[in-house]
């Protein structure tokens, strides 16, 4: 499936088996430095990082910084950055952690817990936060303002926004139907987390079999069947394994007695249930089958990849750039909020630093999962995967119990490490 | 012989085009009939392409601009195609890090009635075109970056007739091209041509404007030393029109 947005091997002398199944090599790279080092840290922590429980956790602490590295595939590639993500996430937080706090239950007296404040809220926010990067993408694209410089200033206008809208107080507890999508405190449950791994295993299986009939009907090369059943096995399988650990972590029988006592009822002798899918990975998970989506089968997506590979091609085959500047930026906005929600709901309040070097890690994830700063290249799969192995990393060192300051350093010299890695890689295939 | 009774499929009258102090068009006035090609000659820097843009919307300047007779506003590439004027641009203008059919189809893309791009159905089309133009073109899954010179060409003139062009634009289609390749350029103007479709070609090669031309319009610093009929010069009128800024018989009366 060689295609625009994807980083494909020019085709080479020897086909061999791999070449059939037509995947990413990139890709694979990318996956197998992450189970090398899964594995490495599991070995060294005696078999603790690698239990369900660990792995849930990685899976939560990953989301705010994937949702927003997803949108920075798209900045990145028009050949633009972000540098306010981070701050611009902190206004929104405070934003909606005023209107869940203050002004739905007591100015307009929903009183607390009201069950449509936290939609409410979480609209509001998207509100906000995409008028203010759509705000932001009008300076880059129709004043011609350099996006490194509208940002910067963002950086300091939003993160002190924020301050000035909570005082500098951390505000909470946050609404209780809102907190659900932090993390722990929302999951699926052990049967609609196999209903989903069900539906999202079928999709795939009919993408993958479509996209292969459409090429068929028009009489181009196919991949052969046993490479087309190879590859939908390896993608059932990773979807249904992914939700299977997250069903193998099981709330413990403390909590799941206070549960019952919540709906008054008793809890059954030797009753066990595992947490399943987080609706904040349910969020992560939905954004990024969108963005993909968008950004290879819609023109949006398209003129949004052409624009990074050559401005000036795009702007004379009639796409206007400027205003696909401001979408890009908006779009950006809108994510900067949903991971806002994650992050507040998963501390349970809004504090004054929530966020605070988010963008470095954003812009990290998404250049260690293979976008290019010189545009025009990028994927949302990639920066998704790159902020799951930024934060193994991290945690991983926390747990071997490297010191603080090691750990900065380590990701740091990992972030350029990357870099000159896929640097040779792509010298290499001459891409 | 080219019918030059009717009305002109394009009138530029007057046009002028300055980049801060640079005149780089100077009310230049040019016209093209259906079925015609109008070579556009002139050194390096002497406005060829800048005049161009300014008909396929890339640039704006002043002056006016009619097709079939009637007065147009190109205010952008997109108002360019609405009018059927399609461009072949020197620097070929394509996203390098896009397939072929990408850019074949970039900006008109054919979309799946769900509204997505429809990749292949575009991918039939373009090899429908490519098999035409450059029949040994096989790279149809790898970046433009990754094509050689004449095969960047071609995607580039396959992007301009694909689409019904009744005006067309080429800006030294023929400069990374070998003679093999050139000769098919030819022939394809020829064929174009012969449909009804008008052409403005700019060439820096002398004999290929004599072969391909019916008329030639003359540029230097800007300015239009003049538009001769093909069939009454020769190369060296053509030559000395490039380089004294002359026309013709000028300098001998
Ligand atoms: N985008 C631009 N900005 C500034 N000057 C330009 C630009 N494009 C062309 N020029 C100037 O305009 C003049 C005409 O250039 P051009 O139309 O490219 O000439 P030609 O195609 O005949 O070689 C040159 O002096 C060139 O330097
Ligand atoms: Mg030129």
């Amino acid at each position: 499936m060689a295609h625009p947005t994807s980083q494909g091997l020019p085709a080479q002398a020897s086909r061999n088996w791999l070449q059939k199944l037509e995947l990413d090599m990139r890709l694979l790279g990318m996956i197998g430095a992450f189970v090398l080092l899964c594995i490495g840290f599991d070995l060294f922590t005696d078999g603790r990082f690698l239990t369900p429980r660990n792995i849930f956790n990685l899976t939560i602490q990953t989301v705010s910084v994937a949702i927003m590295a997803c949108g920075m595939v798209f900045v990145i590639v028009t050949r633009h950055i972000d540098l306010s993500v981070g701050a611009l996430l902190a206004t929104c937080s405070a934003i909606m952690a005023m209107t869940q706090t203050q002004i739905l239950p007591y100015m307009l007296d929903f009183g607390l817990n009201h069950p449509a404040t936290w939609i409410i809220t979480i609209l509001v926010g998207l509100l906000a936060g995409t008028i203010i990067g759509a705000f932001q993408g009008l300076l880059i694209g129709y004043l011609t303002i350099p996006a490194f410089i509208v940002t910067l200033g963002g950086f300091l206008v939003w993160r002190n926004v924020a301050w000035y809208l909570t005082g500098g107080q951390t505000i909470g507890p946050l609404d209780e139907n809102f907190r659900r999508l932090g993390g722990i405190n929302g999951t699926l449950g052990e049967t609609w987390s196999w209903v989903l791994g069900v539906v999202l295993t079928i999709a795939a299986l009919w993408v993958l079999w479509t996209s292969r009939q459409a090429r068929a009907r028009h009489g181009f090369v196919v991949k052969p069947l046993w490479a087309q059943g190879v590859l939908s096995a390896i993608f059932a399988a990773a979807i249904l394994g992914f939700v299977a650990i997250l069903n193998a972590y099981e709330i413990p029988s403390r909590r799941l007695e206070r549960m019952f006592e919540a709906r008054g009822e008793v809890m059954p002798e030797g009753l066990t249930m595992g947490y399943g899918v987080p609706f904040s990975v349910l969020i992560l998970i939905a954004v990024a089958i969108v963005l993909t989506v968008v950004a290879r089968r819609t023109r949006f997506g398209r003129y949004i990849f052409a624009t990074g590979g050559n401005p000036d091609a795009a702007e004379l085959s009639g796409i206007n750039t400027r205003k696909l500047t401001v979408k890009v930026f908006a779009l950006m906005g809108f994510l900067c909020t949903l991971s806002a929600v994650v992050a507040s709901a998963r501390l349970a309040n809004h504090s004054n630093d929530i966020g605070t070097l988010d963008e470095l890690r954003v812009i990290a994830a998404a250049v260690i999962g293979g976008t290019a700063l010189s545009g025009g290249l990028g994927t949302i799969y990639g920066a998704v995967l790159g902020a799951l192995i930024m934060q193994a990393l991290q945690s991983g060192m926390a747990m071997v119990g490297v010191d603080a300051p090691f750990q900065n350093i380590v990701v740091g010299a990992v972030l350029v490490l990357a870099v000159l890695i896929d640097i040779l890689y792509r010298k290499k295939v001459g891409a | 012989m080219v019918d030059r009774s009717g009305t002109p499929l394009v009138q530029m009258r007057d046009i002028s085009v300055a980049f801060g102090g640079v005149k780089a068009v100077d009310h230049v006035s040019v016209d093209l009939y259906p079925g015609e090609v109008v070579g556009l000659l002139g050194h390096n820097g002497a406005g060829k392409s800048t005049l161009i843009k300014v008909l396929s919307g890339a640039y704006q300047g002043t002056g006016e601009i009619l097709i079939d007779g009637k007065p147009v506003e190109i205010t952008n590439p997109r108002d360019a195609r609405a009018n059927n004027i399609e461009t072949i641009y020197q620097t070929l203008a394509l996203a390098d890090n896009l397939d072929a059919t990408s850019n074949l189809f970039l900006g008109r893309e054919l979309v799946t009635p769900m509204g997505l791009v429809d990749d292949a159905a575009m991918e039939a089309e373009c090899r429908k075109i490519m098999g035409q133009l450059n029949p040994n073109f096989q790279k149809f899954h790898e970046p433009v970056s990754a094509l050689s010179g004449g095969q960047r060409q071609s995607v580039a003139i396959a992007r301009a007739v694909y689409f019904n062009a009744r005006i067309l634009i080429m800006d030294e289609p023929t400069a990374a091209l070998g003679p093999h390749e050139t000769q098919m350029v030819a022939e394809l103007i020829q064929q174009l041509k012969a449909q009804g479709i008008g052409i403005f070609l700019i060439d820096h090669d002398v004999h290929s404007v004599m072969e391909l031309c019916d008329r030639a319009s003359v540029m230097k610093n800007g300015q239009l030393v003049g538009t001769v009929n093909i069939p009454d010069v020769t190369d060296d009128d053509l030559l000395s029109m490039i380089i004294l800024g002359k026309m013709p018989g000028a300098s001998a009366a």
